[in-house]
């Protein structure tokens, strides 16, 4: 990632704008698909690769997956100053939304259509997840170790719901070994 | 917040909610149930019919889900409380992420970076498609939400259509499957 900026870098004003109006519009959740729909898909201000790349290390680090996102691409685009408007957009405008909410929320829960529409929102945010993890998927190198642990690693979240820590520990360490042993 | 809350009561938001921050590995959600214990049982600071109406708007607002420790931490002690619970679950996990991308951009193509790419790509998507399969089990509205979940899916997938259409959409269909008594929620 050595700063290849592209002729059509966005300004940090244009990176705090499109990492606001994400914050404030992912309704029913889903936001990490929103980013590489905006960043990779519409804008081409960064490659595939380099948004899954980006995506694989927020999944292993601790910390709001999102919010690493922001951080990340924020930092590759526009360096320190980048990663600060990446956290302060997808942060503070949700945030005093949530605020007022909580105030609100004894009107809107009164309303029971409130929740049926909340749930025909959060599933279709369920297709931006979806969507991002088949995009990952796809971009998983073609061999079988990878492969294995891949489905390794879903079957043990999904169906054993074993700790995301260990899980993360073991595969990974195994599966970056072995690419590590493979890519000389 | 008509009162100034106390100190103490900002350091112990802090220190509940930063340690908390480290564990949130693969998202915030693995953090949910944790929060739950320290903020009702542990510290008495919210019931717990409190704590299941924060988690319902929290599910509710746009943006991260973990900004439902800014609601508590509002609930608690007003908009310090708030300040000091965003930045104490958001904040130490931000200096790990910037310090990774930092390093990230200060070395070339070296091999180990690499295999750190390559290799934590079917873990990530893997952990991914988790995430994604409890979503899908846990969703209200049974089947006609999961089909409403796999047309945005291909949507995605095959065109350039904007989410938020999609959003609208599926909040229009299931207000209307509801009104026609097809779908209870």
């Amino acid at each position: 990632m050595s700063k290849p900026e592209s002729p059509s870098a966005p300004s940090c004003s244009q990176l705090f704008w499109i990492f606001t109006r994400i914050g404030l519009t992912s309704f029913g959740g889903g936001l990490s698909g929103w980013l590489l729909r905006e960043f990779v898909q519409n804008r081409n201000w960064m490659t595939q690769e380099e948004f899954l790349n980006g995506l694989s290390i927020s999944q292993a680090l601790p910390g709001v997956n999102v919010k690493n996102m922001a951080v990340w691409i924020g930092y590759r685009l526009q360096g320190w100053r980048g990663a600060v408007v990446g956290f302060v957009g997808i942060i503070i405008p949700p945030a005093v939304v949530i605020v007022l909410l909580g105030t609100a929320f004894s009107s809107l829960s009164g309303y029971p259509l409130t929740h049926v529409a909340l749930t025909g929102a959060a599933a279709a945010a369920v297709g931006l997840s979806l969507s991002m993890g088949v995009t990952a998927a796809r971009a998983v190198p073609r061999n079988a170790v990878a492969l294995t642990i891949m489905a390794a690693t879903f079957i043990a979240v999904a169906i054993l719901h074993w700790p995301l820590f260990w899980v993360v520990l073991a595969a990974g360490s195994i599966s970056v070994a072995h690419a590590y042993v493979r890519g000389k | 917040m008509s009162d100034t809350p106390h100190t103490s009561l900002l350091l112990s938001l802090l220190a509940v909610f930063a340690p908390l921050s480290l564990v949130t590995i693969g998202g915030g959600q693995s953090a949910i149930a944790d929060i739950n214990r320290q903020v009702v049982d542990v510290h008495h600071w919210i019931s717990q019919s409190q704590f299941v109406d924060a988690f319902a708007i929290s599910r509710m607002a746009p943006g991260p889900g973990s900004l439902l420790v800014t609601l508590i931490g509002w609930q608690v002690a007003g908009f310090w409380g708030a300040v000091v619970s965003t930045a104490a679950i958001f904040g130490p996990t931000t200096f790990l992420i910037y310090a990774v991308a930092h390093v990230w951009s200060r070395n070339g193509e070296a091999r180990w970076k690499r295999a750190l790419e390559t290799g934590l790509r079917p873990v990530a998507a893997g952990m991914i498609l988790a995430a994604t399969y409890v979503l899908l089990q846990a969703i209200d509205g049974g089947w006609f939400a999961r089909a409403i979940a796999f047309a945005s899916t291909a949507a995605l997938l095959l065109t350039k259509v904007n989410p938020l259409f999609l959003i609208a959409a599926g909040v229009a269909v299931f207000v209307g499957l509801h009104m026609l008594g097809v779908v209870q929620v």
